[in-house]
């Protein structure tokens, strides 16, 4: 293969993987073209997809969140204490939580000067124990209005789908065409000298914590109201680490500078899929997190080739 | 000797910074035990001592991990791992029980470096694959977790954790030599100063011709088999493989580092520091538990709290440092 090809497939290597699996799955998954099917890896992927989306900004900053789990624990476990107050009502409190976490993770990482790993640790250990205590043991939701939000559909299409669409390509919207967008990658880039340039790096950083936070509430939201309860203990729990691998595999490097949304789609999709496969053919979930553990090293590696030569060609 | 006020100032901002958690911990135990009855007996503090020695053995491991400037997330899970294959293994002999999992944990460990050292790759996403890479294969050994290992009754590897001398249990025992050991590595050899001159700068020490792979491949081996090796304590404790041990573990072992004055950009740091935060961190725990009125939950929000705060204090000690 010539240079040109190879650095195609890396570049493009979480869409060819996708497409792969894809047609594996038609030919060797009965059923597996089906409305049905698509609908629910649709509807599963839909939550981590909207973390994942949070995770991607945060990442192109050169930072990391890893309280997005908690996060959503804490918002679905808000659902039912104020859902006594209609459905809007709770769902807005629930969702402004994430703001909340977001606000204090920013302030302590660009402010105060913490490791966004450290600052959103604390978050994340603090934020498990507050859900626990707000939520207590496992609450039913019973709200006409959250089980609509949960399982209801627009023209065929599941509510829980379509938000996670349009939150999709708002965050394409604002990474490519804002401001925002372009000063949050400079920063990622380097922040020294964004901060020379003048950019307002601090109010930046905030912000992209902020929107992580609110998508990662808005996704607990949606979880909670999808299984129409809310477990604090259990919802949410590691799937800080599915939306950095989702977003990792998408082409977007953890040392920031870059935001790749369309390649954290496909990786969100990629790792469904990935588990749908091994489940449609009876895999046990032991088998499927060791696959899991190699995709991600192997897609890390490739990423990693593509600016080794990038190296190489630069000098 | 003459000090300005402002090097006064540092001197003490940096023993401060260093020493924070020490406070903290010197106030909480005093004040706990005015306030509660039961906390200062020696019965309770032996149990916080030995229920913190599991989480300390693994945290050495992290401790230098964390000063060549990298990280181990794949330690909740080969601790769980090395507990199951040890509650497996007593069935062939005690001595089955100890290498095995120190052969498996350590070759987990082992591979990881060689992969972040030889490969270059993060070790945030290596040890990350690592972990659902252990959690795998515990799964697995276990039939999806739903097998638990028993050690046999009359296996002498429930003597290791379970017995004590003076009183006081074997694991402190373990604990206080193995940190003791650390501390000497850390300071006295030249591996201990390879690593932190790689967290200083990995860059110039590669310059400097310092061994940077082979150390890093032998902290992260050292990892391994230090999470492995608590893992086979708490199984010798338990007489039991638990699989669902070590969820979050390594965070919590990150934490007590951190809570300890080990930067996280890596090249300074205390070995003694680690144990200050990993006892923290269990009184803590401790203290929660004897106020019956609060719930159990609250642990985890003290102990995040707590963290945040003394990071927020070592940066802004720092600061003043400059």
């Amino acid at each position: 293969m010539s240079r040109f090809d190879k650095d195609w497939v890396r570049r493009n290597g979480v869409y060819v993987a996708l497409v792969l699996l894809l047609l594996i799955n038609v030919v060797i998954t009965d059923n597996f073209v089906s409305a049905g099917t698509l609908r629910l890896q649709l509807i599963q992927v839909a939550p981590v997809l909207l973390v994942a989306l949070g995770m991607a900004l945060v990442i192109g900053t050169e930072g990391i969140d890893l309280s997005v789990g908690a996060v959503m624990a804490i918002a679905a476990a808000l659902v039912p204490l104020y859902i006594g107050y209609g459905t809007v009502v709770s769902l807005l409190i629930a969702v402004a939580s994430g703001a909340v976490t977001g606000v204090l993770a920013g302030v302590l990482v660009a402010k105060v000067g913490v490791q966004p790993i450290i600052a959103t640790l604390g978050i994340m250990v603090a934020g498990r124990g507050l859900a626990n205590v707000f939520g207590g043991e496992i609450k039913s939701i019973r709200d006409d209005g959250m089980v609509e939000l949960g399982s209801g559909d627009v023209l065929g299409i599941p509510y829980v789908v379509l938000i996670a669409a349009v939150v999709a390509a708002l965050a394409w919207f604002l990474v490519r065409r804002s401001t925002y967008g372009r000063q949050l990658v400079a920063i990622g880039g380097n922040k020294r000298a964004a901060e020379l340039a003048g950019l307002p790096v601090k109010r930046v950083l905030i912000t992209t914590y902020v929107i992580c936070g609110l998508l990662a509430a808005l996704a607990g939201v949606l979880m909670a109201a999808r299984s129409q309860a809310s477990d604090p203990t259990k919802l949410g729990l590691l799937v800080e680490l599915s939306a950095i691998t989702a977003v990792v595999i998408g082409g977007t490097p953890l040392s920031g500078g870059q935001v790749r949304i369309a390649g954290t789609i496909a990786g969100a999709l990629l790792m469904q899929l990935i588990t749908a496969t091994l489940i449609f053919h009876d895999i046990p979930d032991s088998t499927a997190q060791v696959a899991q553990a190699v995709i991600v090293v192997a897609a890390v590696y490739v990423q990693l080739g593509r600016k080794k030569a990038r190296k190489k060609v630069a000098t | 000797m003459t000090t300005t006020p402002t090097a006064t100032r540092a001197r003490v901002a940096r023993s401060v910074q260093r020493q924070g958690a020490l406070v903290i911990l010197v106030v909480a135990v005093v004040a706990s035990t005015f306030a509660f009855e039961s906390f200062g007996t020696t019965g309770n503090l032996t149990n916080i001592a030995l229920q913190a020695s599991f989480l300390a053995v693994v945290a050495l491991g992290m401790t230098f991990v964390i000063m060549t400037g990298g990280i181990d997330l794949s330690v909740g899970s080969v601790f769980a791992l090395g507990g199951v294959l040890a509650a497996w293994g007593a069935q062939y002999g005690t001595w089955a029980a100890i290498l095995l999992p120190l052969v498996v944990c350590g070759a987990i460990g082992l591979v990881q470096g060689l992969v972040i050292a030889r490969g270059g790759l993060p070790p945030f996403i290596v040890t990350l694959a690592g972990l659902l890479f252990a959690r795998g294969v515990l799964l697995l050994i276990s039939d999806e977790g739903a097998t638990t290992y028993k050690v046999p009754p009359d296996s002498a590897f429930r003597e290791l954790a379970q017995g004590s001398v003076l009183g006081i249990g074997y694991p402190i025992w373990i604990v206080v030599l193995a940190f003791g050991i650390g501390a000497l590595v850390l300071h006295r050899t030249t591996y201990g100063s390879t690593v932190l001159a790689i967290g200083g700068q990995e860059d110039a020490a590669d310059l400097m011709g310092l061994p940077v792979v082979r150390t890093k491949v032998v902290t992260y081996l050292a990892s391994g088999l230090l999470a492995g090796f608590g893992g086979l304590l708490i199984a010798s404790y338990t007489s039991s493989g638990v699989t669902v041990l070590g969820v979050g573990m390594e965070l919590e072992v990150i934490s007590a580092v951190v809570l300890g004055g080990t930067l996280l950009t890596g090249g300074a740091g205390t070995i003694l520091g680690t144990l200050v935060g990993v006892l923290l961190l269990q009184v803590i725990k401790n203290v929660i538990n004897q106020v019956g009125s609060l719930n159990s939950n609250w642990q985890a929000v003290v102990s995040g709290t707590i963290l945040l705060i003394v990071v927020t204090l070592q940066r802004w000690l720092s600061r003043q440092v400059k």
